[in-house]
């Protein structure tokens, strides 16, 4: 299986790749115009151009109607970690994807997950779908916190909140919702940012300009330059912002800065759109790293927040999450909730059932 | 048909910036409820003594309760305390796939030894659905869906999100109740060639109709000669004839006629892993070289909706397929799941003939799987709800797995109250 994915990047196999002609086969669609990409044949990404098209059959041969299908590049940081499977040397070391690790390099198992789990083992949990919106219980926890307990936007019933697929799913769902009811919008997002930030909304038709975000001459963040372009957005726009811990700068802006970005986001009518992949990582307390989604959310703006519990609750390949939108009101709440469940149906049905009850 | 604006052409804005972030969501309706899940949820808020559901195709024992499958329960403990969050593995996620395909292709074929087949695993059926989907669209994007008429709701949805528009074709014969084969075999002839079909290869849902083994044959030849896709949706494996091989012989027959096929699997319901989101996706290739071309872009269209599937669901299905002493158990609670709705179905059709009942009742036995496709009007579905408690979709679609000897009187009888006038 190691030396299939390394043979991926070339269209002979080879028999030893680097790592960089892995990764060189990075597809980006662009910015902006995505829709048209996929709609026409002609420049279509994903198919080999001498070899598209119907096979006509002839008899009794079982001839792939998939002739014309390229293979796809390999995934940029998933691609690391295969690669460093492949790997036999003794020295190997793995700074790929953003996996938690303890002092001896091995994955953990949270005590607390531990015991939750013990938890339902006693309790006998069966295995019943969950609601299209997952369980309500666990949405509930989940959005305290991230608002806190005492938040109004929590008294007041005000933020739609669904059980996603961990933070892709989450933001999958999100951005759905804005190719349907925000047709045109774009999303603007960092430069740099997490490599299938750009997948998700390119697949969801949503078109994706970025704004500066790393300044590599300070190795800092390029606080005039975001603010610019953000400023520059046509009016509407949705603001991808990391919640805490950016992915994959480690600069997150200072409480000042934040105000800042709330106000000229403000100003121009755009919504904010959090990515809370990291809770918790920042500074050790998850309510100080929730605070820039609490700024926000304290202004009376209506935002979208995706949350994962993949790396703070050590749950990764259990693809747990939530997406949430604040409203201005619970029946707006309600409407939308209703909405992104309409999505979720013909994606996945519903959530999974296994750990979210850890979460709570 | 989604974009419910309201009466203002786009979003109104009030000229101070505090007002202006509050009309975002002005548009955005209520969605309607699914026809399935809303059943449950309205089971579930009715405090009668005597409801039953017959809404969604979830098993039920004979005391109506949900039931977790022997052979999960010990693959359950096998893991339990296994430190195993992290991803899934590609030796873990290929033994899932191998596992599955088995079912589909029967263990010793060609096609798995030789390594023809593009397979990944999936959002159950729906995610298996909907992965290959946006995979037809991405690479036949004028291309349309042949769904039966009727086919399970969620079916719609799926392709229409995906953008690919649909067409029906001929399925059930209202008045036998039973296959309407010659339109069938019309409408499959009379489609465009090279056009895909969404086929159920045993206990089609909601009609609980399938072809007999002659009629796949004529189907698959036609299929063949027309140069077809056959998109194989199977949810149901087992609980057609309680035999899972038996189950699968539809689309063997398809692939022993030449036909390049896909075929989403589930094991929500013959493993009772509903909610951890459990199954397979596969499409047949020319060779093996093919087979990860396509399955690194069914990854790609994965990575950006979910990145992966839970691990858990996938861990118990592949330890219970991979042990041949757990797999031969779970064959053996299939059938007993089989054989329970089986003779729940008999006695239903007993009951209502005991009673004198107008109607033919045949049909129930006749039909197959989980689904009995009752011929019940709305107004019919309607009063057994108000005045009976008992929950079915309006199509009058029953979920026999909900019936249990316990509630099969008041069923038969509740039916009888509702139509014995015709």
């Amino acid at each position: 299986m190691a030396s299939t994915m390394l043979s991926l990047a070339s269209t002979t196999p080879s028999a030893s790749l680097s790592t960089q002609e892995i990764l060189k086969g990075k597809v980006r669609l662009g910015s902006g115009r995505v829709g048209t990409l996929l709609n026409k044949e002609k420049g279509n990404p994903f198919i080999k151009a001498k070899s598209f098209g119907r096979i006509s059959m002839t008899a009794a041969v079982n001839v792939s109607r998939f002739e014309g299908v390229a293979m796809a590049p390999p995934d940029p940081i998933l691609g690391v970690s295969e690669a460093f499977r492949a790997d036999t040397d003794v020295k190997k070391l793995n700074l790929g994807v953003g996996a938690y690790r303890t002092e001896e390099l091995q994955p953990y198992v949270l005590d607390v997950v531990k015991k939750a789990e013990n938890l339902m083992l006693e309790r006998g949990e069966n295995k019943e779908y969950l609601a299209i919106e997952g369980l309500a219980a666990f949405n509930k926890a989940t959005a305290e916190l991230l608002f806190g307990a005492d938040n109004p936007v929590i008294k007041q019933q005000r933020v739609a909140t669904v059980q996603g697929l961990s933070g892709t799913g989450s933001l999958r769902l999100a951005a759905a919702f804005i190719e349907r009811y925000f047709p045109g919008a774009q999303v603007l997002i960092s430069s740099p940012t997490w490599g299938n930030h750009k997948n998700i909304f390119n697949d969801a038709r949503v078109p994706w300009s970025e704004y500066r975000y790393y300044d590599p001459k300070t190795v800092g963040l390029d606080f005039e330059g975001m603010i610019s372009d953000i400023k520059a957005a046509p009016e509407g726009s949705f603001i991808l912002l990391h919640g805490c811990a950016h992915n994959p700068t480690g600069i997150d802006p200072t409480p000042e800065q934040w105000e800042k970005i709330s106000n000229v986001i403000q100003e121009k009518n755009h919504i904010p759109f959090f990515d809370v992949a990291y809770q918790g990582f920042a500074s050790g307390s998850l309510d100080a790293d929730a605070s820039s989604v609490r700024l926000f959310a304290a202004r009376g703006m209506e935002l979208f927040i995706a949350q994962s519990y993949s790396k703070n609750l050590g749950l990764y390949a259990e693809r747990i999450g939530a997406i949430n939108v604040v409203c201005s009101s619970a029946d707006a709440a309600a409407r939308v909730k209703s909405q992104l469940k309409r999505i979720a149906r013909p994606m996945y049905s519903n959530p999974s059932c296994s750990r979210c009850q850890d979460c709570c | 048909m989604w974009k419910c604006f309201s009466t203002r052409a786009s979003r109104c804005f009030s000229t101070s910036a505090s007002n202006k972030a509050l009309k975002w969501w002005d548009h955005v309706a209520p969605a309607p409820k699914d026809p399935i899940t809303s059943v449950t949820e309205a089971f579930l808020a009715d405090t009668s003594p005597t409801k039953i559901n017959l809404g969604v195709g979830a098993y039920r024992d004979d005391e109506g309760k949900p039931v977790v499958l022997q052979c999960v329960k010990e693959a359950e403990a096998k893991i339990a305390g296994c430190d195993f969050l992290e991803s899934v593995s590609s030796a873990v996620s290929s033994k899932l796939v191998e596992e599955s395909v088995k079912l589909v292709y029967g263990k010793n074929s060609d096609i798995i030894k030789e390594g023809r087949f593009a397979g990944v695993q999936a959002l159950s059926g729906t995610g298996a659905c909907r992965l290959f989907a946006e995979f037809q669209r991405r690479f036949y994007p004028e291309s349309q869906i042949y769904m039966t008429d009727p086919t399970w709701s969620n079916h719609h949805n799926i392709w229409r999100d995906a953008l690919v528009p649909e067409r029906t074709f001929h399925y059930y014969h209202p008045d036998s109740k039973g296959l309407d084969f010659s339109a069938l075999l019309d409408d499959v002839k009379n489609a465009p060639d090279g056009s895909f079909f969404l086929l159920h290869p045993c206990a089609h849902n909601p009609t609980g109709v399938d072809p007999t083994e002659e009629q796949w044959r004529e189907i698959s030849y036609l299929f063949k000669v027309k140069n077809h896709f056959p998109f194989f949706d199977m949810a149901y494996q087992g609980f057609a004839s309680g035999d899972l091989d038996r189950d699968a012989r539809s689309i063997q027959i398809f692939v022993e006629d030449g036909n390049v096929i896909g075929c989403a699997q589930s094991f929500a319901k013959n493993m009772g892993l509903y909610g951890h989101r459990v199954g397979c996706l596969n499409v047949l290739c020319n060779d093996a070289k093919q087979a990860v071309a396509i399955k690194s872009q069914l990854q790609q269209i994965a990575r950006a909706m979910y990145s992966s599937p839970p691990i858990h669901g996938i861990l118990l299905v592949s330890g219970i397929l991979s042990d041949p002493n757990m797999k031969a158990l779970w064959v053996k609670e299939v059938k007993a799941m089989a054989n329970r709705i089986q003779s729940l179905r008999t006695t239903l059709r007993k009951s209502l003939e005991q009673l004198s009942s107008p109607l033919n009742w045949e049909h129930i036995t006749n039909q197959v799987g989980m689904f009995c496709f009752s011929g019940l009007t709305p107004e019919q579905v309607d009063r057994l709800l108000r005045e009976f408690h008992i929950y079915m979709t309006l199509d009058g679609r029953m979920s026999m797995a909900g019936v249990t000897t316990g509630n099969v009187s008041y069923l038969a009888n509740a039916i009888h109250e509702v139509t014995k006038f015709g």
